[in-house]
């Protein structure tokens, strides 16, 4: 146990905990939580030279404001977002992507995210967290997870375990990509909605709202009618579900989602896509593009090559 | 039997157990849940049980949708011995300051609220599946004379430890939660407990339900 840790001056929006989520628990309506962007959690642990599901700190819009007091530590952050690492008598911009260190008494300030909603912070070593089922993740709905569950709040402390000094100069070049189409396999009530529902489906753009958080996220667009029935018998779901209800307008189901649902499912998002998604803020367009499960199954080993690449080129 | 075995998304199986909903198909459909559990199938990372429905989640790195079909498909189902499940009596308070939905369900059923709650606490219900929120149970079957449809602008907040009701189902909120159901009363008993990682959710699909009425001072006192 080191005497290392951070006072929150400021927490920001939606800052918590998160590893890669719990499993094995949707019966019980647990789910599976978890970094929302899979691909930055990996890569700011990988960085840090940390075990893959080592916990970080997850944060959406406005990150926190930390004091760090201890020994030296390295820290990195993910994602495209804007912070300063403000030390004694100087301030220096970060890049994201990149091992910084921070003394007794520097601050940490992550400003905000930049055009997209989530950013990590990873420290060279672990934080100080309960874990519930095997997992740190925090899930706020259900009070489940690491600092019981809730978001971490003003004037808290976090403490530090232990740490290690990698490499500080560790760093990779990434530049997080844009995506035009959001991929999706057609649902298991794709037939509940009218030629001319599917077809605004596939065609139109819908636009990102601002009821979007880490259980789903809503859309407006063109109504898509159903022409069965606007309910079904409650089941099953998983993430990345788009459910349609009563209104036409559909609603993306994302790492903190119900177990069950009862509205008719138009589509699913490729798992290779869900990264991207997630990070798309409100005000975004989006398409949808139909593809099959033998290309999403392709497209999924695509994306893991290239996570494992970019993990390859850190130095 | 499993009828028909899709894809749902590229990472999961969706079994479809066909249209209906009674307690015979649904004994199916948890028989292969705990089947599937015990098996520990290298891959699988959820199983989700509903009324006729079985979602079964994968890990994308470990398996595919054609490989584990087959699994599934060939599977050798075994009997369990507690087939029956568990019997669970849950006290609940029907004071007007739970029943929030009491007084609009006696004009929309037309029988008076009495009558309805006599007809609720004289069955036993069967848990079709918890979930949605950690740990709620999806009950049943209710009095043909008590089903109303949920309520058309559903609820921000319902209180914890409400008891639904919505066509011939009824629910219990573990925790507070938005929902639509029509809340006829409230359960001072934790119905999730998420200390207890082995065995956190009080009723599990299979049991058996009976509630019981208590007064607003019993209610009051249970959790002195």
């Amino acid at each position: 146990m080191t005497k290392n840790n951070f006072e929150v001056i400021r927490p920001g929006i939606n800052t918590t905990f998160q590893d890669l989520g719990r499993n094995s628990l949707y019966h019980i309506g647990i789910p599976f939580s978890g970094a929302m962007d899979n691909r930055n959690f990996i890569l700011a642990n990988a960085i840090a030279g940390n075990k893959e599901n080592t916990p970080v700190i997850e944060f959406a819009y406005q990150g926190p404001l930390l004091k760090f007091k201890g020994e030296k530590i390295n820290f990195n952050i993910t994602g495209n977002v804007s912070f300063n690492v403000i030390k004694k008598d100087e301030k220096i911009e970060g890049n994201c992507y990149e091992n910084y260190s921070l003394e007794e008494g520097d601050q940490l300030d992550i400003i905000s995210t930049n055009k997209s909603i989530y950013g990590y912070l990873a420290i060279s070593g672990n934080f100080e967290v309960q874990f519930q089922w095997g997992s740190c993740s925090t899930n706020t709905k259900a009070n489940v997870g690491a600092n019981d569950g809730k978001k971490i709040e003003k004037e808290q402390v976090i403490k530090v375990t232990d740490t290690h000094s990698h490499n500080s100069k560790r760093k990779l070049d990434y530049i997080n990509s844009k995506i035009e189409n959001i991929r999706v396999i057609k649902g298991t009530n794709f037939n509940y909605f009218s030629e001319e529902g599917k077809k605004k489906f596939f065609e139109k753009e819908f636009t990102v709202t601002k009821l979007t958080d880490r259980m789903g996220m809503r859309l407006e667009g063109p109504k898509i009618e159903n022409i069965v029935d606007t309910n079904i018998k409650s089941e099953g779901i998983i993430k990345g579900v788009i459910q349609v209800p009563a209104d036409g307008n559909p609603i993306i189901m994302l790492s903190d989602h119900g177990t069950i649902g009862g509205y008719p499912k138009i589509g699913v998002v490729i798992s290779s896509d869900y990264d991207k998604l997630v990070q798309l803020p409100p005000g975004s367009k989006i398409k949808f593009k139909e593809i099959n499960l033998s290309d999403a199954e392709i497209l999924f080993r695509l994306y893991e090559m290239e996570t494992q690449n970019l993990i390859s080129k850190i130095k | 039997m499993i009828k028909n075995i899709s894809n749902l998304g590229d990472s999961a199986l969706y079994c479809d157990f066909g249209s209906k909903v009674n307690k015979e198909i649904n004994s199916k459909v948890i028989q292969y849940f705990k089947n599937i559990k015990d098996k520990k199938i290298e891959g699988i990372t959820n199983i989700t049980p509903s009324y006729n429905k079985l979602i079964i989640s994968f890990d994308m790195r470990i398996v595919n949708f054609t490989n584990l079909k087959e699994k599934i498909e060939n599977l050798n189902l075994k009997e369990f011995i507690n087939k029956k499940g568990n019997v669970i009596k849950i006290p609940i308070c029907c004071d007007k300051d739970f029943s929030l939905d009491l007084k609009r369900l006696e004009k929309k059923l037309k029988i008076s609220g009495d009558k309805i709650l006599e007809k609720f606490f004289s069955r036993r219900y069967y848990c079709y599946m918890t979930g949605f929120i950690a740990g709620h149970p999806f009950l049943g079957d209710t009095d043909e004379f008590i089903r109303a449809k949920r309520l058309e602008t559903p609820r921000v907040k319902i209180p914890k430890g409400s008891v639904g009701l919505t066509e011939q189902f009824c629910n219990i909120y573990s925790f507070e939660s938005p929902g639509g159901w029509n809340i006829i009363g409230n359960t001072p008993l934790n119905i999730f407990d998420k200390k207890n990682e082995i065995k956190p959710n009080l009723i599990n699909p299979g049991d058996t339900v009976i509630f019981e009425q208590i007064s607003k001072e019993e209610h009051k006192k249970y959790n002195d």
